[in-house]
């Protein structure tokens, strides 16, 4: 299984890494990018399959986080409209809460590290 | 025939390309790959461990994992040490959870002198705020095309 994680989540970073060498595309594009692309295959059920296939491979990736949007609005829209709207949000609301939260409590405890390299 | 303009670019241009460090291309794609499948098999070990010593499993397991990989990145950010990560790995460690943790805490960090509000809560959305705006609108649109479906066929 981590052979195959280690295999599915390297690709992904690869490619990446591709379009930063030939694209100069910058982080924060390459991320809406990605997290773009999980979002569509997921809404064709395509995602799935590589979520299956290697787990956190494919989960850990910001393209997992567009596949768990994609996800939760379609488990919503099987409920009702009120869900369709709020799924997505709901399920990624654990990682948005996270990343708020832990990212406001380390800016205010770290200092910056910049000028020390 | 060239104009003046054109020549000072094209000088200019040549200059940024000598100056600019030479990425090593296929290197960098290595590193790439074994910093990034390196981050997801850390996510797949926490998930293994959730799995038998919590019981956690589906959703509940997938979130909790994410909060601790988020929780690592920021802390790591904070220590300085993600951004060493980030010179060596590049896309390795942009692309993965611990990334966009990354992207929080690094901006939070550098404005922290323009204070707490327009400082720290403003700029920690720099990157993030488009990752969220994209992932909410998508879901929304892929929540109502569904919706739609299910209702109308």
């Amino acid at each position: 299984m981590f052979l195959k994680v280690f295999a599915v989540g390297g690709a992904i970073c690869t490619l990446a890494q591709l379009l930063i060498n030939y694209t100069k595309m910058t982080a924060g594009r390459i991320l809406v990018y990605f997290l773009i692309a999980g979002l569509v295959l997921q809404t064709f059920g395509l995602y799935q399959y590589l979520v299956d296939f290697a787990g956190a491979g494919a989960t850990v990736p910001i393209s997992g986080f567009g596949y768990l949007l994609a996800k939760g609005a379609m488990e919503g829209a099987k409920k009702g409209l009120f869900d369709a709207i709020t799924g997505g949000i709901t399920a990624a609301g654990m990682g948005i809460t996270a990343a708020i939260v832990f990212g406001y409590l380390f800016a205010l405890l770290f200092k910056s590290k910049s000028k020390m390299n | 025939m060239k104009n003046d303009k054109d020549f000072i670019n094209e000088n200019y241009l040549n200059y940024v390309k000598s100056v600019s460090p030479k990425t090593n291309e296929p290197r960098s794609l290595i590193r790439a790959f074994f910093v990034g499948g390196l981050i997801c098999c850390i996510g797949q070990g926490i998930r293994y461990l959730f799995e038998y010593a919590a019981g956690l499993n589906g959703d509940e397991l997938a979130a909790y994992v994410s909060a601790v990989l988020i929780f690592l990145g920021a802390f790591l950010t904070g220590l300085g040490v993600y951004d060493r990560i980030g010179k060596f790995a590049g896309g390795g460690s942009i692309v993965p959870i611990t990334g966009f943790a990354n992207s929080v805490v690094s901006p939070a960090i550098e404005f922290k002198t323009e204070g707490y509000i327009y400082g720290v809560a403003a700029k920690m959305f720099v990157i993030a705020g488009p990752i969220i705006v994209f992932g909410v609108f998508g879901s929304v649109v892929v929540g109502l095309l569904h919706f739609g479906i299910i209702n109308i066929f």
